[in-house]
C-alpha cells in the first residue's frame, strides 16, 4: 500500500485573530475598569472600559474549553498595558459560554449585550439590530438607551450563520474574508440556493459546479439564500429604522448588501469592529452595575 | 419586551411569545402548561428589571413543536392551556 503525502491543508474559513488598545488612555486614572468577554460559539471577544470609554479589545477562536477561552480572550487584552485582572473592578460575562466565565461577577445574556453594544456602536437611533453570529442569529429591537423590546434568536439550524458561510469558504476554496465581495462580482444576480439548510445547500451548490456555475455565481446564490432567511425571521420582531448589523457577517458586503437589498433599508456604519458588540455590551453593563454596587 | 422563544426549521416558524410589559410572574402558566415549557424567575434579557417574568424553558426552547402538538389538534381546537391562563394576556404563539 503506498501513501500520498498529505499537502499543507489549507483552512479557508480562517479568519485573523487580532487584539486592539489605546495607548493614549492611562489605565491608571480610571475611576471605574469594566469588562466585558463574549463566549460565543465560534469566537470570544473580551472589552475592557475605562469610565465608559473603549480601552482595548481582543478577538480570538473559542476554543473547546470555555474558561480557558475566557481567560485567553481578557489576557489577550490585556497584553502590554500592564493592567491584571485584579486591577478590573467588574466583569460581566456573555455569549454561548456566559456561565463558564470563572472571573466573572455576573452572567447577561448576548442578546441584553448586543442591544447595549450596538447602542454604542451605531448611535442612540438605532432601533433594529441584526446579529449574524457563529452559530446563531439574532433579531433585536431597542430603545433610544439599548433597553430590548423585542427580540428572537434562531439557534437550531445554521442556515443565516458565520457557520454556514465557513462551509461555503471551504467547498470553493476561498477565503472567508473574500467571499462576500467575490460573491457581488457577479453580472446578473442568480436564482437564490433553494435549500436554507447549509447542508442541503452545500450539495445543491456542489450540483451547480457541477453544471459549470463559476464560483462567484455560486456564491451569489448562496448569500441571496442567506439574506433572505435571515430577513424573515427579521420581519417577526418588525423592522424599524435605524437599522444595524453586529457580528462576523457583518464584514462580508456580499450578505449585507443583498439584506439592504431585500428590507430596502441602508445599515449604519460604524468605526467599531462590528464583532465585538456583545463584549462591549457585556463592558458597559459591567460599568453601570459597579456604579450601583457603589453607591 | 416581546420575548420570542423558538425557532424556525424547514418545517416552519415555531415561536412563543411572551410580553414581559404585560407578565406580572404570577406563574398560572407554569402550572396550566402539561408540558412543562415555562418557569418563572429573572428576566435573562432585562439586567435591571426586579419583578419575576415568566420564560420558556432552556430544555424546551428548540423543540416546543413537539410539546405543544397535543394542545393543537388538527380540528376543534380549544383554547390553549397556557393562554387561557394568563390573566394579563401576555402570552401567544406563532403557530
Amino acid at each position: 500500500m503506498s501513501e500520498k503525502t498529505v499537502s499543507e491543508t489549507k483552512e479557508f474559513w480562517r479568519w485573523k485573530e487580532y487584539r486592539w488598545h489605546d495607548e493614549s488612555m492611562d489605565w491608571k486614572s480610571a475611576a471605574i475598569i469594566s469588562a466585558g468577554v463574549d463566549i460565543g460559539s465560534v469566537s470570544s471577544q473580551a472589552v475592557i472600559l475605562l469610565d465608559g470609554k473603549l480601552y482595548a479589545f481582543s478577538n480570538q477562536r473559542t476554543g473547546f474549553d470555555s474558561p480557558e477561552s475566557a481567560n485567553n480572550a481578557i489576557t489577550w487584552a490585556m497584553e502590554n498595558t500592564g493592567m491584571s485582572l485584579d486591577d478590573i473592578h467588574y466583569t460581566v460575562g456573555t455569549g454561548y459560554g456566559r456561565v463558564n466565565v470563572p472571573f466573572a461577577d455576573k452572567a447577561i445574556t448576548e442578546i441584553a449585550c448586543h442591544a447595549r453594544g450596538g447602542n454604542m456602536m451605531y448611535g442612540n437611533t438605532v432601533r433594529t439590530i441584526l446579529d449574524m453570529g457563529g452559530q446563531d442569529c439574532k433579531a433585536i429591537r431597542c430603545d433610544e438607551r439599548g433597553k430590548v423590546e423585542a427580540f428572537l434568536m434562531n439557534d437550531k439550524c445554521a442556515a443565516g450563520t458565520g457557520r454556514g458561510m465557513e462551509v461555503f469558504a471551504d467547498l470553493l476554496s476561498i477565503p472567508i474574508e473574500e467571499v462576500g465581495d467575490i460573491s457581488l462580482t457577479v453580472e446578473e444576480e442568480p436564482d437564490p440556493v433553494s435549500s436554507t439548510c447549509v447542508v442541503f445547500a452545500k450539495s445543491e451548490a456542489s450540483a451547480l459546479l457541477r453544471e459549470g456555475w463559476p464560483k462567484n455565481k455560486v456564491l451569489a446564490a448562496y448569500c441571496s439564500a442567506m439574506a433572505h432567511r435571515v430577513v424573515t425571521l427579521l420581519e417577526r420582531i418588525d423592522v424599524v429604522k435605524d437599522f444595524a448589523i453586529t457580528g462576523g457577517i457583518a464584514k462580508n458586503r456580499g450578505i449585507v448588501s443583498r439584506i439592504e437589498g431585500e428590507l430596502k433599508l441602508k445599515s449604519l456604519k460604524t468605526d467599531y469592529d462590528s464583532q465585538i458588540a456583545g463584549a462591549l455590551g457585556a463592558a458597559l453593563f459591567g460599568q453601570a452595575l459597579e456604579k450601583k454596587r457603589r453607591k | 419586551m416581546k420575548a420570542n422563544y423558538g425557532y424556525t426549521d424547514g418545517s416552519g416558524d415555531f415561536f412563543i411569545t411572551i410580553d414581559t410589559d404585560k407578565c406580572d410572574g404570577c406563574g398560572d402558566c407554569v402550572t396550566a402548561c402539561p408540558g412543562g415549557v415555562f418557569e418563572t424567575g429573572e428576566d435573562p434579557h432585562d439586567p435591571f428589571r426586579e419583578e419575576l417574568v415568566a420564560v420558556v424553558t432552556e430544555e424546551q426552547r428548540k423543540k416546543i413543536k413537539y410539546t405543544c402538538a397535543p394542545c393543537k389538534p388538527d380540528h376543534d381546537r380549544p383554547d390553549l392551556p397556557c393562554v387561557a391562563a394568563c390573566k394579563p394576556d401576555a402570552i401567544s404563539h406563532s403557530w
